[in-house]
């Protein structure tokens, strides 16, 4: 045991515990409430969109799975929900736990066509595959609504005590804990032996059988639990929205996520949160701002960003705080 | 009777019509420091490939401890005491020497897929993997990034990565190969050092090294097996100069 007394375990050791800045970050959405209580629409979908955007980080930035059809998890887990709640079922959290369950199902089913191929494969594979749910929704006229959405939700109150309210405060307090739940057993396993694991396979995916690992095996489980994070994702957009439209399952969704996680950065999990907050800020204010020519400068921030702060927003704040580091003699 | 630990039966590789691995039954024995030479693009590489399962064969067998596992996957040959270490180092670019190890570690322990508690919590894989790394003498290097390392230094962790799968069988795919002499020496100390009831299969082009570590010797020349036996068997073998006539043995 001499070696180990030899050594400062502490960077692995405690590699996963709270620091300053995540608990500052966690502030946002409480102050966010106050000082923006005429936009609790707006911050409900970015709180939504947030969560989206994690699922996507847990396959994509942890494990190294590309995906152009991630839509496909949060329209059918937004059905899912949707439906339930059409049909006299509006608990929201049951509903939350049914779209979570059945997008788990499909996650896994289709995980092993994504797990056959290559990075182009997977793109083709997971965007054909929300390419035909979006088929299947759009045709069901009798069970989605089709074109005209899926009305008619009645959702219950929250634990059956807090009420969906004309200003949204409900739906964005259930959106925020939901949000900040998941994202707290994210972290949980990203800073888990099997997180570890599949960092490996993102960054050496040959070495790992190798080492024992069972790489298709690790890999569709996470697909599968990003599929139910997605699912989760939608069906709270259903439930705080009581609505569910066919664009829930749009190939431009899924793309747009994507475009959010490389503006964030990807594999730190808060990337994909910050990223959420920046493009849709950015997109609400220029298209404010400049109601024709919006998308013009979003693209040109977009641009801006991935080009000059490697690894987007994360990798922007990492440099500032290098600099500071440097600045103040501290080292890390 | 004499027990292997790793035999081939009649094992061919072609890549398209070149063939790669040409009909190689090699038997290794349990505790062998057995040595596999030949010159470049002879098949070394490719033999061990068929070996660990990286590479399917066209034809052939491969038994491990008198068990066939020719159909099993590449990790699966490694719960069962196979491990390797690669000829070009296939590492961790953006993971700590120490969170590498403890990665591997996790796996051989079998704890790999746990999602709930921190890797921290699991400290007998956390010391081992140190234990390890103080072993190799990279105990000062742990908390570095792979990537920052020089290559001699990530050689090393090539071969740790290998260790901490606690092998019956290891195969060494030239180990020093890009390690300044200075270090190569100490590795090899480190390689004979490992207990004597690990077989070890290596692949070495620097003939003093392998003569000076193997026990058995096999030489493969364009994907076949030319002639196998102890050092001083093969010292002396004709066959054996002929190849080697005039060729510069590369380091
Ligand atoms: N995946 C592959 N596809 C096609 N040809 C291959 C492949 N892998 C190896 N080869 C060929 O097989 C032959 C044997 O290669 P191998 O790497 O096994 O040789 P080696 O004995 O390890 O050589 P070296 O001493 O240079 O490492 C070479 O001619 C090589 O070009
Ligand atoms: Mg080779």
């Amino acid at each position: 045991m001499q070696a180990t007394l030899a050594l400062d375990l502490a960077p692995i050791a405690r590699a996963d515990r709270w620091r300053p800045a995540e608990l500052a970050f966690w502030l946002i959405p409480v102050a966010a409430y106050f000082i923006f209580p005429e936009n609790l629409v707006l911050l409900t979908q970015i709180a939504i969109t947030a969560l989206f955007c994690l699922s996507l980080d847990l396959i994509l930035g942890y494990a190294g799975i590309v995906s152009l059809g991630h839509a496909a998890f949060f329209g059918l887990g937004a059905y899912a929900a949707g439906l339930l709640a059409a049909h006299g079922y509006g608990d929201p959290l049951i509903g939350l736990a049914v779209a979570a369950v059945v997008t788990a199902v499909l996650g896994y089913v289709t995980s092993f066509l994504v797990l056959r191929g290559a990075d182009l494969t997977r793109l083709m594979v997971t965007l054909g595959v929300s390419m035909m749910l979006y088929e299947i929704a759009n045709k069901l006229t009798d069970i989605t609504g089709g074109v005209d959405g899926l009305q008619g939700m009645e959702v219950l109150p929250v634990l059956g005590q807090f009420e969906f309210d004309l200003y949204g405060k409900t739906a964005y307090w259930y959106a925020v804990a939901v949000l900040f739940v998941l994202f707290w057993v994210a972290r949980k396993l990203v800073h888990s032996p099997f997180g570890l694991s599949l960092k490996g396979i993102r960054l050496n995916v040959g070495r790992m059988p190798a080492l024992g690992a069972p790489v298709n095996g690790r890999l569709s489980t996470v697909y599968t639990i990003g599929a139910a994070y997605a699912g989760i994702a939608g069906a709270l957009l259903a439930q705080t929205t009581q609505f569910v439209a066919l664009d829930v399952l749009a190939f431009n969704r899924s793309a747009e996520l994507l475009l959010i996680l490389v503006l964030g950065g990807s594999g730190s999990l808060y990337g994909a949160l910050l990223g959420t907050i920046v493009f849709m800020s950015a997109h609400h204010l220029l298209s404010d701002l400049n109601p024709q020519y919006w998308q013009f400068w979003l693209g040109a921030l977009l641009v801006v960003i991935v080009l000059f702060a490697r690894d987007g927003v994360m990798g922007g704040l990492r440099g500032v705080q290098r600099r500071l580091d440097a600045a103040f003699g501290r080292t890390k | 009777m004499t027990t292997y630990a790793l035999q081939t039966r009649n094992l061919v590789k072609k890549f398209g019509g070149f063939v790669a691995t040409n009909d190689v039954s090699l038997n290794v024995e349990a505790g062998a420091r057995h040595a596999l030479i030949g010159p470049n693009g002879a098949g070394k590489t490719t033999l061990i490939n068929l070996l660990t399962g990286f590479l399917e064969p066209t034809s052939g067998d491969v038994i491990l401890n008198g068990e066939p596992v020719t159909h099993l996957a590449q990790h699966q040959r490694v719960k069962r005491g196979l491990a390797r270490t690669f000829q070009i180092n296939r590492l961790f670019a953006d993971l700590t020497v120490l969170e590498s190890v403890t990665m591997a570690v996790n796996e051989r322990i079998g704890i790999g897929a746990r999602f709930w508690r921190p890797i921290g919590a699991y400290a007998e894989a956390v010391d081992e993997a140190a234990q390890l790394l103080a072993t190799l003498r990279l105990l000062d290097l742990a908390h570095e990034k792979t990537r920052n390392l020089a290559y001699g230094k990530q050689r090393l962790i090539e071969i740790a990565l290998a260790l901490a799968m606690k092998p019956r069988v290891l195969l060494l795919d030239e180990p020093a190969a890009g390690v300044p002499t200075s270090e190569s020496r100490e590795l090899f100390e480190t390689i004979a050092a490992l207990p004597r009831d690990v077989t070890i299969l290596l692949i070495e082009h620097d003939m003093d090294l392998v003569f000076r570590f193997a026990d058995q010797i096999s030489v493969l020349v364009s994907g076949a097996l030319l002639t196998g036996g102890t050092p001083d068997e093969i010292a002396v073998n004709p066959k054996v100069k002929e190849v080697y006539l005039g060729e510069a043995i590369s380091v």
